[in-house]
């Protein structure tokens, strides 16, 4: 599907397939969405539950920072909207995780699509941005739109914490795969709606994103990280 | 000779990807191999070897614990704040070969929060016999296999034994207690590798790794031939 934007222009569909590839050498393969911790305390044990994890993180944690990747997109100060990923993550160790994969992020897609705006960036926040912002950077230096980037951002929030339950817990993967294709409609429900979020975020300011939350994935992060022996690092 | 840092400083050019490598960034030399074939001790015995002349640092890659940056930690081949630990997500090929980031970054951290470094060794969670480094992670690698393993794996070949810089065989002081033939496992070597270097080691006793710590500074006066 080719995007079209307001401008009526469309963004490259090759372009979108580098950036949404699960082989894009970004950091994520070491970390499971908090499935790892989820698994562990019997939140997920199968598929179903796997499936209503995804749902869970797709519409909470997922929508927010969905969101912030269509906003940093659009051209929203990147400054400004790591402040607001931060007030809106209680976590201490899911912030630093965000901005490690935002760093880690931030070196594939200076690397794929040189960019004079995310050499800045790496210069002046040396200690990175948080990584939905830095994936709607990267999407804007691909020429994607913001609803590009939203629909990377809403597939990460569910397909990380699948590939990582593969590995955890045995999924079958064809089940997964079949996971993936059912919460589809909900990935494109989550990127409309988080595009329009960072609509109202240009008029009204960045107070108009999304504050939706799951305290659970929070507990389960700072518990997370304080285990000596993990597959993954959150 | 090491600067102490309480907490490590975050690199300053966080993201810089490889073209944009300092002209004095450490040379990195990949360590892989099978889980259990000596990875860590070698890491272990080229830092006692190397470190009274060369800035060293660690990066190991645990599969699920930290036993191996702890393990160095504890031999105190280094001090603590020259050894950083990364997690690979069950899968360690994937962190050094498909996907980087984790250890480039933790390389940048060491580089930047321990003054300039000559060598920062890299070791891969054990694995199997296909993994191999990034040439955008490692400038080198080396493989280490064990005898005890059994002395067909240098027949078997695959990336590891047939393209590392070097194939490090440890364990030799075993062969005879597991009937392990050296030197059909040095032939079959050979013949997988060509003129590529083959040591023989027995870390238990520290036989052999003086060779491969001369194998490290060779890379090391190599690399500084053609940067100069």
């Amino acid at each position: 599907m080719l995007t079209n934007t307001a401008a009526g222009t469309s963004s490259s569909k090759a372009m979108l397939l580098v950036l949404a590839d699960g082989r894009f050498p970004s950091g994520n393969h070491a970390h499971s969405g908090g499935a790892e911790a989820a698994v562990h305390l019997g939140q997920i044990t199968n598929a179903n539950s796997l499936e209503s994890f995804c749902r869970a993180r797709l519409n909470t944690t997922g929508l927010v920072m969905t969101a912030v990747a269509a906003a940093a997109a659009s051209g929203i100060d990147a400054l400004l909207l790591d402040d607001a990923v931060d007030a809106r993550t209680p976590s201490p160790s899911l912030r630093a995780t965000g901005r490690k994969l935002g760093r880690q992020l931030l070196r594939a897609a200076r690397a794929t699509w040189p960019d004079t705006s995310l050499d800045r960036l790496a210069t002046e926040r040396p200690h990175g941005l948080h990584q939905p912002i830095v994936l709607g950077l990267a999407a804007a230096a691909a020429g994607l739109h913001r609803e590009d980037a939203a629909a990377v951002s809403a597939y990460e929030t569910v397909n990380s914490p699948i590939s990582a339950a593969i590995r955890l817990l045995g999924i079958d993967p064809f089940e997964a795969s079949g996971i993936l294709a059912r919460l589809a409609p909900e990935l494109d429900a989550v990127t409309a709606r988080a595009v329009e979020s960072s609509e109202r975020a240009e008029r009204h300011g960045i107070t108009a994103l999304p504050r939706t939350a799951t305290p659970l994935l929070e507990i389960n992060a700072e518990w997370h990280a304080t285990w000596q022996r993990r597959l993954f690092a959150s | 000779m090491h600067l102490y840092h309480e907490h490590a400083t975050p690199p300053p050019h966080a993201g810089s990807p490889k073209h944009t490598r300092g002209r004095h960034s450490a040379l990195r030399i990949g360590l892989g191999g099978p889980v259990g074939s000596g990875k860590t001790a070698t890491v272990a015995a080229l830092c006692r070897s190397l470190n009274e002349d060369l800035d060293l640092a660690v990066v190991t890659n645990d599969i699920y614990t930290r036993e191996d940056a702890e393990f160095l930690i504890q031999e105190a081949v280094l001090p603590p704040e020259r050894i950083t630990a990364v997690e690979t997500g069950a899968c360690p090929h994937t962190a050094i070969r498909d996907d980087i980031s984790a250890n480039l970054e933790a390389i940048e951290t060491l580089e930047n929060s321990g003054g300039p470094l000559d060598l920062i060794l890299v070791e891969s969670g054990g694995d199997n016999l296909t993994a191999t480094f990034s040439q955008g992670l490692v400038d080198a690698q080396i493989f280490v296999i064990d005898v005890a393993a059994g002395d067909d794996i240098p027949r078997k070949g695959g990336p590891g034994v047939t393209t590392a810089d070097l194939l490090v065989i440890n364990k030799i002081d075993l062969a005879r207690y597991v009937g392990s033939d050296l030197e059909a496992m040095a032939n079959d070597a050979k013949a997988q590798r060509g003129e590529l270097p083959v040591m023989f080691t027995s870390l238990a006793r520290t036989d052999g790794i003086d060779e491969v710590a001369q194998w490290a500074r060779q890379q090391l006066h190599l690399r500084s031939r053609h940067t100069v």
